[in-house]
C-alpha cells in the first residue's frame, strides 16, 4: 500500500514536469537556450541532456545538504553548486563531443544562469527528500528536453528539409532559411505557446 | 586613430548588429517579464547596462591578470558568477538607498539580474571575441548593456500599443510578445550587412 502511494507520487511528479508545469512551454522559464540551440535536433538533444545532468546533480546535492542551508546564503550555495556541475559537463562535452561543444559554444556555460535549475533547487530540492528531488529533476529536465526537441524538429525540418541530418522532405521542397535565423525561433515558439494555450483552453496566457 | 575606429565599430556592432537579445537570445526572461511599461523597462535596461559594464570589466581583468597566468581557467565559470552576484548586490543596495521608487518598480527582477543571461553571456563572449585589451572589453560591455536597454525599451513601447489591439485570446500575453520579438529581430537583421 505504502509503495503504491509513493509510486503514484513519483508518477505525478514526472508528469508534472513533462506537461502540467513544463518549464519551457508552460512556465516560460529558462527560455534562452530553447531559442538559441534549436536550429537542429542534435544540438537541442545535447543541450537537453546536459540540462538533465546538471539539474539532477544539483538537485541531489542541494537535497543532501538541505539541513545545513541558511536562508541568507542559500542562493549563493545553489549557484556555486550549479556552476561546479556545469563546469564538469562542459569539460566532458569538450573531451568526448568536441564538434558538438564547438556548436553549442558559450551556451553550455550559460546553463548556470538557466532559471529552471535554480528554480527547482529553491522550490523542490531544498525542501524534499533525495529520491523525490532526483525524480523531480528527471521530470522537469525531461519536459525541458521534449520542448527543445519539438521546437528543433519544426525549425530543422522547415529550414533544411532534414530531421537530425536525415532527409525527410521531398526533393522539391524549398528550404525556408528564415526558420534557421532568430526570427524563426521567436515566431515558432510564439505560435507554439499560442497553440498550447488554445488546446488547454485556459486563460493562462497571462505571463507577460 | 585605427584603434578608435575599431572601438567605434565594435560598439555599433554589439548595440545593433549583434544585439544580444535578437541574435543570441540572451536575457529573454526579463525581456518578457519587465517589458510591460516603458518606465520600468528603461529602469531595468539601465540597471542591466550598469551591471554589465562593471562585471564585464571585472571578469575580463580577473581572467587576464589572475586566472590565465595561474592556469586556473577551469574555475572560470564559478569565479564569473561570484563576481556578477557581487556586482548585482552593489547595484541593489545603491538603488534601494537612492531611488526607492525605482526599487519598488523592479520588485523581484533586481536580484534576478544576477541570473540574467546577458551578463554572464557577455563575460563568456568577451573570450570568444578574443578581446585583447581592457578598454575594448569595457566598450563592448557597455555596448551590450545598451543594446539590451534599447531592445527592452522598443518592446515596452510596442506592448503599450498592443494593449489597445484585439489579439486572439490564445495568443495574448507571452505568445504575441514572442512573435513581436521575432518581427523586431527581422527588422534588426537589416543592420546585418553594415559591419563585417
Amino acid at each position: 500500500m505504502q509503495d503504491n502511494t509513493s509510486d503514484n507520487l513519483y508518477t505525478k511528479v514526472i508528469l508534472n514536469g513533462l506537461w502540467r508545469q513544463n518549464p519551457a512551454l508552460r512556465l516560460l522559464i529558462g527560455m534562452c537556450p530553447p531559442l538559441a540551440v534549436t536550429t537542429g535536433v542534435r544540438p537541442a538533444l545535447t543541450m537537453g541532456l546536459s540540462v538533465i545532468f546538471v539539474l539532477s546533480c544539483s538537485n541531489l546535492v542541494v537535497s543532501l545538504i538541505r539541513p545545513f542551508l541558511r536562508p541568507h546564503v542559500r542562493i549563493i550555495v545553489f549557484t556555486i553548486t550549479i556552476a561546479t556541475f556545469v563546469t564538469i559537463c562542459d569539460l566532458l562535452l569538450k573531451a568526448y563531443l568536441p564538434a558538438m561543444s564547438e556548436v553549442l559554444g558559450p551556451y553550455v556555460p550559460l546553463i548556470i544562469v538557466n532559471c529552471l535549475i535554480i528554480f527547482r533547487a529553491e522550490a523542490c530540492a531544498s525542501k524534499s527528500p533525495v529520491l523525490l528531488s532526483v525524480i523531480d529533476a528527471l521530470g522537469m529536465g525531461g519536459g525541458f528536453t521534449v520542448a527543445l526537441l519539438i521546437l528543433a524538429s519544426i525549425r530543422e525540418v522547415l529550414a533544411t528539409g532534414c530531421w537530425a541530418g536525415w532527409q525527410v522532405m521531398p526533393k522539391a521542397f524549398v528550404p525556408w532559411l528564415a526558420m534557421q535565423m532568430p526570427v524563426g525561433a521567436f515566431v515558432t515558439l510564439g505560435l507554439l505557446l499560442g497553440l498550447i494555450a488554445m488546446v488547454s483552453g485556459s486563460k493562462e496566457a497571462r505571463h507577460g | 586613430m585605427d584603434r578608435l575606429g575599431t572601438l567605434v565599430m565594435g560598439f555599433l556592432s554589439v548595440v545593433v548588429v549583434n544585439n544580444f537579445v535578437f541574435t543570441k537570445f540572451l536575457g529573454i526572461c526579463p525581456y518578457l517579464g519587465v517589458s510591460g511599461r516603458l518606465d520600468t523597462a528603461l529602469g531595468m535596461g539601465l540597471a542591466v547596462t550598469f551591471v554589465t559594464t562593471i562585471s564585464g570589466i571585472m571578469t575580463w581583468s580577473l581572467d587576464a591578470y589572475l586566472l590565465t597566468p595561474l592556469g586556473l581557467q577551469v574555475t572560470r565559470y564559478i569565479c564569473y558568477i561570484i563576481v556578477i552576484a557581487a556586482a548585482v548586490q552593489l547595484v541593489e543596495m545603491y538603488v534601494r538607498r537612492f531611488f526607492p521608487a525605482l526599487y519598488e518598480l523592479f520588485g523581484i527582477f533586481l536580484p534576478l539580474i544576477s541570473t540574467n543571461c546577458v551578463i554572464l553571456g557577455l563575460c563568456l563572449w568577451l573570450d570568444v571575441w578574443e578581446t585583447d585589451n581592457l578598454l575594448e572589453a569595457a566598450v563592448l560591455s557597455f555596448g551590450t548593456g545598451l543594446g539590451f536597454a534599447l531592445a527592452i525599451c522598443i518592446m515596452a513601447g510596442i506592448r503599450q500599443q498592443l494593449l489597445l489591439a484585439d489579439v486572439p485570446r490564445s495568443l495574448r500575453g507571452a505568445p504575441i510578445t514572442l512573435i513581436t520579438a521575432g518581427l523586431l529581430a527581422l527588422a534588426f537583421m537589416g543592420f546585418g550587412g553594415m559591419i563585417r
